[in-house]
């Protein structure tokens, strides 16, 4: 079956690699790339673990083909911290205990980030209905909102 | 497995030679992927040619045309959601729009993909028929409209033929004093398949009397339904509590629903009636607001 070269951006760099066609994203970044931040979970849209950005927009890795990607950028998980410097939602997931196991942890961070970055003051229920699609079998989700509402006023420079 | 060749076309002609080509049934249009890859995945299709038809200009858009809006069938929901046209002049269609999924379905997911998916419980489908949309086909003998409601032939088929797929999605703008409104019921509050859905355009007078209605069920039957006896139980009503009554009484005798985890037959025909009750409400306060 005939490999596919594909050109893209990931986090930002300029990425090649080769899948293929039936491939998803997820599989290549995981497989091909080594970006092994992505998790899988249920491999059919539901879970949430495999979210990354697509031209910006949130998506499921599970449910893109990496050929799809070609001239397109990708944002993981790998893309979040500056270096060393952890980014304010990691940071708060870290203070408020807003993970166990951790297999969820990447998807709810990139779908918060996607989230903070188009609506910097969500309300809780802002905060629920756009983590929906994200599931955690772990920390019964509380603990997750409040970091994100609290990253989300950091960010926002508040002193609540 | 066989091997499957992906292709990306950037033409319409290109993705309609495409699909011509390829040996019947062996191809599959691929716009957002949120049911073909999750159908590949539990191996319930095997193509040998993906074309995706997301490098076409014409799927992508969403632009007001001569008296319509025109909506590419593959642009993702979330992206439609944030034209300022949808909300303004399509209340309903932009709820339903909203519905699918989470966020990260919403980036991916399409109207064109929710329509030929062919899904009795697709959300988008019973709200575009009410607002009268029409769908133009590519294929090889030229394009064609097909009105949206006679689109889905039954579960899974429609009346795309050899080579056609579907580029875009024409709703008609609204004539003063018009709205709609789309409901669904779902045993959550997000990510689940409607176990009753119910699309309610109407066109009130300068006194507030109906003067045109649709009404469309999903979820209730093979495809979607269109409820005539429900539309002309509110046509000349103020849309009172008693012609609202009569127009549920209709969207349950119309139902013709199966049993499942998510609903029995007799809860689906109550909920037909409530939901649209409340979505021909919500549509009179709508159009009331319009002048
Ligand atoms: C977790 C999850 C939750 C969901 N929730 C909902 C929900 O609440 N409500 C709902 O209605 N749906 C829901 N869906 C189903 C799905 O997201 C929608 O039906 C969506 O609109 C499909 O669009 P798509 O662009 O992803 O289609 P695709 O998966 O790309 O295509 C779907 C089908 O249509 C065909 N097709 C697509 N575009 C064209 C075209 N232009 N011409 C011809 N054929 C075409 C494909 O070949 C395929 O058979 C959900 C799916 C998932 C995974
Ligand atoms: S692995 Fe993609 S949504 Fe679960
Ligand atoms: S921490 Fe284990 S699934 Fe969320």
């Amino acid at each position: 079956m005939g490999r596919i070269h594909v050109r893209t951006r990931i986090n930002g760099e300029a990425t090649e690699f080769l899948c293929d066609p039936r491939q998803t994203l997820l599989d290549a970044l995981r497989d091909e790339l080594q970006l092994t931040g992505t998790k899988e979970g249920c491999t059919t849209g539901d879970c949430g673990a495999c979210s990354v950005t697509l031209d910006g927009l949130l998506v499921c890795s599970c449910l893109v083909l990496a050929a799809e990607t070609e001239g397109h950028d990708v944002g993981t998980i790998e893309g979040m911290a500056q270096g060393e410097t952890l980014h304010p939602l990691q940071q708060k997931f870290l203070e408020h205990a807003a993970l166990q196991c951790g297999v969820c942890t990447p998807g709810f961070l990139v779908a918060a980030k996607a989230l903070l970055d188009r609506e910097p003051d969500p309300s809780e229920k802002q905060v629920r209905y756009a983590l929906a699609g994200n599931l955690c079998r772990c920390t019964g989700y509380d603990k997750i909102i409040r970091a994100v509402l609290d990253a989300a006023a950091e960010l926002r420079g508040d002193t609540r | 497995m066989e091997s499957m060749h992906y292709e990306s076309p950037a033409t319409v002609a290109e993705a309609v030679r495409l699909l011509s080509d390829a040996p019947p049934g062996s191809a599959r249009v691929l716009a957002g992927g949120t049911d073909l890859l999750v159908q590949m995945r539990i191996g319930r299709i095997d193509p040998a040619l993906i074309v995706d038809v997301k490098r076409i200009p014409e799927t992508r858009g969403v632009a007001v045309r001569d008296g319509a809006l025109v909506i590419g069938a593959s642009l993702e929901t979330m992206t439609l959601r944030r034209a300022p046209d949808l909300e303004k002049n399509f209340p309903g269609l932009a709820e339903a729009a909203a519905l699918i999924g989470s966020d990260q379905i919403q980036g991916r997911a399409s109207l064109g993909g929710n329509l030929c998916n062919a899904s009795p419980a697709a959300d988008t489908v019973p709200a575009l028929i009410v607002l009268g949309a029409q769908a133009e086909i590519a294929g090889p003998e030229g394009t064609r409209r097909v009105p949206v409601a006679e689109f889905v032939t039954g579960p899974g088929s429609t009346v795309l033929g050899r080579g056609e797929f579907l580029v875009s999605l024409h709703v008609p703008l609204p004539a003063p004093r018009s709205a709609d409104a789309y409901l669904r019921l779902i045993p959550r509050t997000e990510m689940d398949i409607a176990v009753v859905g119910s699309a309610v355009s109407v066109t009130l007078d300068a006194g507030g009397t109906c003067t045109a209605a649709r009404v469309v069920l999903g979820a209730v039957a093979p495809t979607a339904i269109e409820v005539p006896e429900a539309a002309a139980a509110l046509i000349g009503s103020t849309l009172d509590d008693a012609a609202l009554g009569r127009a549920g009484q209709a969207a349950t005798a119309a139902c013709n629903p199966i049993n499942d985890m998510r609903g029995t037959v007799e809860y689906r025909r109550k909920v037909a009636a409530v939901l649209t009750r409340r979505a021909a409400a919500k549509a009179a306060e709508r159009a009331a607001g319009r002048n």
